[in-house]
């Protein structure tokens, strides 16, 4: 059977969209692939997510280059998927659509006055400080002393170094110039981060929490009374706890045996509170303090450890500030099938199916849009092999129609009418080579451009030559 | 000597794709792959070999002797990982 070369849109350039297309090219050298973006620079929430100074991480982005367009991959930047362009035009220019969009909303409290200005979620302040344009107008009042964290994953340990690094620290990294300069005005001098859960329960990796406790002139905070663990906990840990759950326990047991610092003011701190659930932001016109009740940690019907609340009694703790971190969610995309209760496309394997669970010929799902929130980077790689083994299983079977309009040019065309200043690979690297030519300048790891306009102007120049 | 996964490890599985001496667990489908924050390499098997080092992403592996001081938990780290009772039944097998 003659193979027919496959023509393979890829809807979102994040970790998930490049692992996929630098497996489809391992396991199709002959595949064209086209890798669509919604902003001007690609790697999703490599660059946009990974806090500023993990810049270790970030170094992802030079084998996600040599893998996918140093290997013929397209990069079709500043161009959305389901306004630029429609899902059915699309499917009549590729032989495959794989989504790639991600979880790009955050989950509420559901708690009154969440909709104070003051009250964000984490996601908009990573954005913001990430340099995401369409977060950099945002305006956080950093001028209270105390603000608070709800919630003990990897986003809440972020944001609260972020609120916590010195100038000096956040100078030497690519954090975005708007952010650098609020950061380093900031009054902030407590983070208190709010766990629903226990100790035992708290979602932070070992290496994320290690790092909370070793910030330069920065003193953490746990009350030993917090770590002693109730039996359901206990025997949780004893009997199913991961490595990493009893590394926690042991790294917050020796923060809570620190001595307090003699000298109060002399610098940052950051307190870690378990048990603990916001039930009412409070305010007038701003943040002002956050309503918390105690939690105790029950086993579910389903073995699972949940908190219930624990009594009646409410503190109040003022603060000028409040970051929720409670998980992404993933938004419908026009035209393709949503499950609105698991919040991702429906799919088996990566094959996107409808709601009848009859398959959609040519649609697949990887990343966030396909399992849901979580994982970490490389969580991304395994989950893109499912999906393109399934992909090349399907073009060998020659399952997959050719498409009415199989040409390039055909695509290319249609994007020049609606998308004259769309990103190529190209545009983006002369953006790449301005921001780290403006970085080395400053003697930073990079200097991001933090507007459409500037991102746009950067790509032309490329355009021009 | 040994080489030593620190905490910006992103678990890219192309460390373990290329360990010959399949030291560096848990490794894709054990039953805590998934819920492992990092890799780990297994002081006991490994044989300085480099062959983790180049193939990692992000520069997340380092030589015992040229560990970065902000690492300095990862060299115990890793042998601990293999001390616990759950990892030595698995990596006999």
């Amino acid at each position: 059977m003659a193979r027919t070369r496959a023509r393979v849109a890829i809807v979102g350039a994040g970790p998930a969209g490049a692992f996929a297309a630098a497996c489809l090219l391992r396991a199709r050298g002959d595949a064209e692939i086209d890798l669509f973006e919604r902003l001007p620079t690609p790697w999703g929430l490599l660059r946009g997510g990974v806090a500023p100074d993990h810049q270790e991480i970030k170094r992802l982005e030079n084998a996600f280059d040599r893998q996918t367009l140093k290997r013929g991959c397209r990069f079709l930047g500043n161009v959305e998927v389901g306004v630029d362009v429609s899902h059915s035009e699309l499917m009549r220019h590729y032989t495959a659509v794989i989504y790639a969009t991600g979880a790009q909303t955050d989950k509420s409290l559901g708690i009154g006055g969440e909709e104070l200005p003051g009250s964000w979620a984490a996601t908009e302040f990573v954005a913001w400080y990430n340099g995401h344009p369409d977060y950099r107008d945002l305006n956080f009042d950093l001028s209270a002393q105390r603000a608070i964290v709800i919630g003990n994953g990897n986003v809440a340990a972020d944001v609260t170094r972020m609120l916590t690094l010195s100038a000096r620290e956040l100078e030497r990294t690519d954090v975005a110039d708007h952010a650098l300069e609020a950061l380093r005005e900031s009054a902030i001098e407590e983070v208190i981060v709010l766990g629903r859960r226990g100790p035992a329960q708290a979602a932070f990796t070992s290496a994320e929490l290690r790092e909370l406790g070793h910030l330069d002139g920065v003193d953490i905070r746990v009350d030993a009374g917090e770590l002693e663990l109730d039996a359901v906990s206990r025997q949780w840990l004893a009997e199913q706890g991961t490595f990493t759950a009893r590394k926690n326990m042991e790294l917050l047991r020796e923060f809570a045996a620190r001595p307090a610092r003699a000298s109060a003011g002399a610098g940052r701190r950051i307190e870690l509170r378990f048990l603990r659930s916001p039930v009412q932001i409070r305010g007038t016109g701003k943040v002002e303090a956050v309503d918390v009740r105690r939690n105790e940690i029950v086993r579910a019907d389903d073995g699972s450890l949940r908190a219930r609340a624990l009594d009646e009694d409410v503190e109040t703790i003022g603060c000028g500030l409040v970051l929720r971190s409670v998980g992404y969610r993933a938004v419908p995309l026009p035209d393709v099938p949503f499950d609105d209760r698991s919040f991702v496309l429906p799919n088996e394997r990566g094959r996107v199916r409808t709601p009848d669970g009859e398959p959609l010929h040519g649609v697949y799902a990887v990343g966030w849009i396909k399992r849901g929130p979580t994982g970490i980077l490389g969580t991304n790689k395994r989950d893109a092999e499912e999906t393109v083994s399934s992909l090349a299983d399907d073009l060998k079977a020659a399952a997959l129609p050719q498409p009415p309009n199989p040409r390039r040019e055909q695509i290319d065309a249609l994007l020049a009418e609606r998308k004259p200043d769309l990103v190529t690979a190209e545009g983006w690297r002369a953006i790449d080579g301005h921001e780290l030519e403006r970085g080395r300048s400053e003697r930073r790891p990079r200097v991001k451009l933090a507007s459409r306009d500037e991102l746009l102007a950067a790509a032309a120049v490329a355009r021009k030559r | 000597m040994t080489y030593v996964i620190v905490g910006s490890c992103i678990k890219d599985d192309a460390c373990i794709e290329v360990c010959p001496v399949d030291c560096i667990h848990p490794k894709v489908g054990a039953p805590d792959f998934e819920t492992a924050e990092q890799l780990y390499i297994d002081p006991q098997v490994c044989i300085d070999c480099d062959a983790c080092v180049e193939a990692c992403p992000v520069d997340a592996i380092f030589a015992d002797f040229e560990l970065p001081e902000k690492y300095d938990y990862a060299l115990e780290l890793n042998e601990q990982f293999f001390g616990e009772e759950s990892t030595a039944e698995r990596t006999a097998a």
